[in-house]
C-alpha cells in the first residue's frame, strides 16, 4: 500500500485553480522532491497533505488524498489529529518565541501530554535526532533565537518529530540557510528517511538530485512528470521537464 | 559633459532641499511639543506643592487643592481600562483570529472605525440616555467609566488587531501543524507575542480617557464636590472638567487662573507617568515573552 495516495486533485483559490488533477502516490519510507517554477502549485500541493490549506479563505478542492488508505479530506477527519501525523516544516526557521526547551515540548504540551519526565525524554530524543543536542544542551533554558538560522532550523525539525509523526513535509527548508547549514539539513533528512515518509519542496535541483528518491515535477498547476528521481535527471520523458531541469526556463 | 556635472549637481541640491524640509517639520512638531509643555510648566509649577495635589479645593476652588479631581480621574482611568480592555481585546481577538475574510468582517471593521470617529459629547449624551437614565446608575463613577470605556473601545480593538495582524502567521500554522487547536495557538503562542504591542492600546486609550471631557460632563463629573468618593455609584470630580470649569464658570476666573494652570500640569504629568509605566511594562514582557 502507498503511504501517501493523491487521485485527480483540483484545488481553486477564488477563482483561480492552482492545480490542475493532479495524481500522486508516495511509498513509505521513501522522500519525494517537487520541483518547478515558482507558482507551479508544488506548495499547495504540500500544504493539502496537512490540510494547511484550510487556513486560507475562498478555498475549494476536489479530488481524494488517502493517508494510510484513510481519506483526510473525509468530514470526519480530526485535523488535529492529522496534523500530529504529518509534521511540517516551513520556508524560514520559525521557532517560537520561547525557550529551546519549551520549543520541542509544545508539541507535546498542546497534545495532552502532562507528564514531565515523559516530555523531557521526548525533547532530548527529538533533539539528538536532529543532531542539536551537542550545541545545546547547555542552555535548553534559553531563547530559541540565539541560535544560528541552521541551529533554528534544525529545532523546528526537532520540535515536529516530537510528536512522532510518520510523514514529515518541508516547504523549501533550506533556501534560508548558508550552505554548511543547508548540507547539515539535507544529512539529516538522509537519515530520517529511515524512519519518516518525507516530501519537500526545493528549488535547488542538486538538492532534490542529492536527498530525494522519486521526484515530482510540476507546472503552471499540472503535475508534468513523476519518477524516480535518477530517471528524472537522466532521462526525462517530457521535454518541459528537461528543459526545466538543464535549466532552460524557470 | 559639463552637462553631466550640472545633472549631478541638481540631484544633490534637490536632495538637500528635501531632506531639509523634512528635517524642519520634524523638528517643529518637537519644538511645538516643547513649547506647549513648557508654557504649562512655568505657568502652573508655582501653585504646585503638596497641599495642592493633597487638599480640597477652597474658597470657590481659587485655593486649596484638587485631590478630589486627581482621584476622580485615577478611578475613572481604572473604571473604563477594567470594562474597555477585556472587552476591546477578545473582540479583536475574534475578528482577527476566527471572522472569515467576507462581507460580515467587513461591515464589523468599517462600524468600528466608525465608532472611533463619533464626537466624544455624543458618546456623553449616550452615556447619559442609557447608563444615568436608562439603566439609573445616575450621575457616577460608574456611568462615566462606562461611557469613558465606550469611547475607547475603537482604539484598543484597533491597536489590539495591528498587533495580531503583526504576528508572522508562520508562527500560527506551525503550532497548527503541531495538532494545536485554534485556541490553544491563539492564547499559547499568538496572544504572548502580540502582548507587548497590545499594551501600546492601552497606554493610548489611557491618555485618551484621562483628558475627555465630553463624556464626563453628563455621566459622573461634579461641579464642585470637597469629598471622595465612596462607591461607584457617587459622582466625582475629574481633572479635565475641573479645568474647564475654573477657566470658564468658576465663582472667580482671575484669581483662579494659575490654579488652572496647575491643575493641567498635573493631568500631563499622570498621563506622563501612566505613559512611562506602560512603556516599562511593554519592555519587560516583550523580554520575557523571548525567553519563556
Amino acid at each position: 500500500m502507498q503511504k501517501i495516495e493523491s487521485k485527480g486533485i483540483n484545488f481553486y483559490y477564488g477563482e483561480t485553480q492552482a492545480l490542475h488533477n493532479v495524481s500522486l502516490s508516495m511509498k513509505e519510507n521513501s522522500v519525494t522532491a517537487l520541483i518547478g517554477p515558482s507558482g507551479c502549485g508544488k506548495s499547495t500541493y504540500l500544504r493539502l497533505l496537512n490540510r494547511m490549506n484550510d487556513l486560507i479563505d475562498n478555498t475549494k478542492m476536489t479530488g481524494s488524498i488517502l493517508i494510510d488508505g484513510q481519506d483526510i479530506y473525509e468530514k470526519n477527519t480530526n485535523v488535529d489529529d492529522l496534523r500530529k501525523n504529518v509534521g511540517m516544516v516551513f520556508q524560514k526557521p520559525n521557532p517560537f518565541p520561547k525557550s529551546i526547551f519549551e520549543n520541542v515540548a509544545y508539541g507535546l504540551k498542546v497534545n495532552g501530554i502532562t507528564d514531565k519526565k515523559t516530555i523531557e525524554e521526548r525533547v532530548i530524543t527529538s533533539i539528538e535526532q536532529v543532531a542539536l543536542w551537542g550545541e545545546v544542551k547547555d542552555k535548553l533554558k534559553k531563547s530559541a533565537f540565539e541560535l544560528s538560522g541552521g541551529q533554528q532550523q534544525r529545532l523546528c525539525i526537532a520540535r515536529a518529530l516530537a510528536i512522532q509523526p510518520s510523514i514529515l513535509l518541508m516547504d523549501e527548508p533550506t533556501s534560508a540557510l548558508d550552505p554548511i547549514s543547508t548540507s547539515k539539513i539535507e544529512e539529516l533528512i538522509y537519515e530520517l528517511k529511515k524512519q519518516y515518509t518525507i516530501v519537500i519542496v526545493t528549488h535547488n535541483m542538486q538538492q532534490a538530485g542529492r536527498v530525494s528518491d522519486t521526484t515530482a515535477f510540476f507546472y503552471m498547476g499540472e503535475l508534468i512528470e513523476y519518477d524516480k528521481t535518477k530517471t528524472i535527471f537522466t532521462k526525462p520523458s517530457q521535454k518541459q521537464t528537461e528543459d526545466y531541469i538543464t535549466g532552460r526556463f524557470g | 559633459m559639463t552637462k553631466e556635472i550640472h545633472l549631478a549637481k541638481q540631484k544633490r541640491r534637490n536632495q538637500k532641499i528635501a531632506f531639509g524640509l523634512f528635517q524642519f517639520t520634524s523638528y517643529a512638531v518637537v519644538g511645538l511639543l516643547f513649547v506647549i509643555l513648557a508654557f504649562i510648566v512655568i505657568k502652573g509649577i508655582g501653585v504646585i506643592s503638596w497641599e495642592f495635589i493633597s487638599e480640597m479645593p477652597k474658597e470657590g476652588m481659587t485655593k486649596g487643592g484638587i485631590f478630589p479631581a486627581i482621584v476622580g480621574t485615577l478611578c475613572l482611568v481604572f473604571g473604563s481600562m477594567i470594562f474597555a480592555f477585556p472587552v476591546g481585546v477578545l473582540a479583536a481577538i475574534y475578528m482577527n483570529e476566527y471572522v472569515k475574510d467576507g462581507w460580515m468582517k467587513k461591515i464589523i471593521k468599517q462600524m468600528t472605525n466608525n465608532l472611533a470617529g463619533v464626537p466624544s459629547i455624543v458618546f456623553g449624551l449616550f452615556g447619559m440616555a442609557l447608563f444615568v437614565n436608562k439603566l439609573e446608575f445616575g450621575d457616577s463613577l460608574l456611568a462615566g467609566s462606562l461611557t469613558l470605556g465606550l469611547l475607547v473601545l475603537p482604539v484598543v480593538i484597533r491597536t489590539t488587531e495591528e498587533s495580531l495582524k503583526s504576528v508572522d502567521d508562520t508562527f500560527r500554522q506551525a503550532s497548527l501543524g503541531l495538532g494545536a487547536s485554534k485556541w490553544q495557538t491563539t492564547s499559547k503562542v499568538v496572544f504572548p507575542i502580540a502582548f507587548p504591542n497590545i499594551i501600546t492600546g492601552l497606554i493610548l486609550s489611557i491618555g485618551r480617557v484621562s483628558g475627555e471631557t465630553a463624556p464626563i460632563l453628563f455621566t459622573v463629573a461634579a461641579y464642585f464636590l470637597p469629598k471622595l468618593p465612596t462607591s461607584i455609584f457617587d459622582q466625582a470630580m475629574a481633572l479635565p472638567y475641573h479645568l474647564y470649569v475654573i477657566s470658564t464658570s468658576g465663582t472667580n476666573i482671575e484669581a483662579s487662573r494659575e490654579m488652572a494652570y496647575g491643575t493641567a500640569l498635573i493631568l500631563i504629568i499622570i498621563v506622563l507617568i501612566s505613559n512611562l509605566l506602560a512603556n516599562a511594562l511593554r519592555k519587560y514582557f516583550g523580554k520575557k515573552v523571548k525567553m519563556n
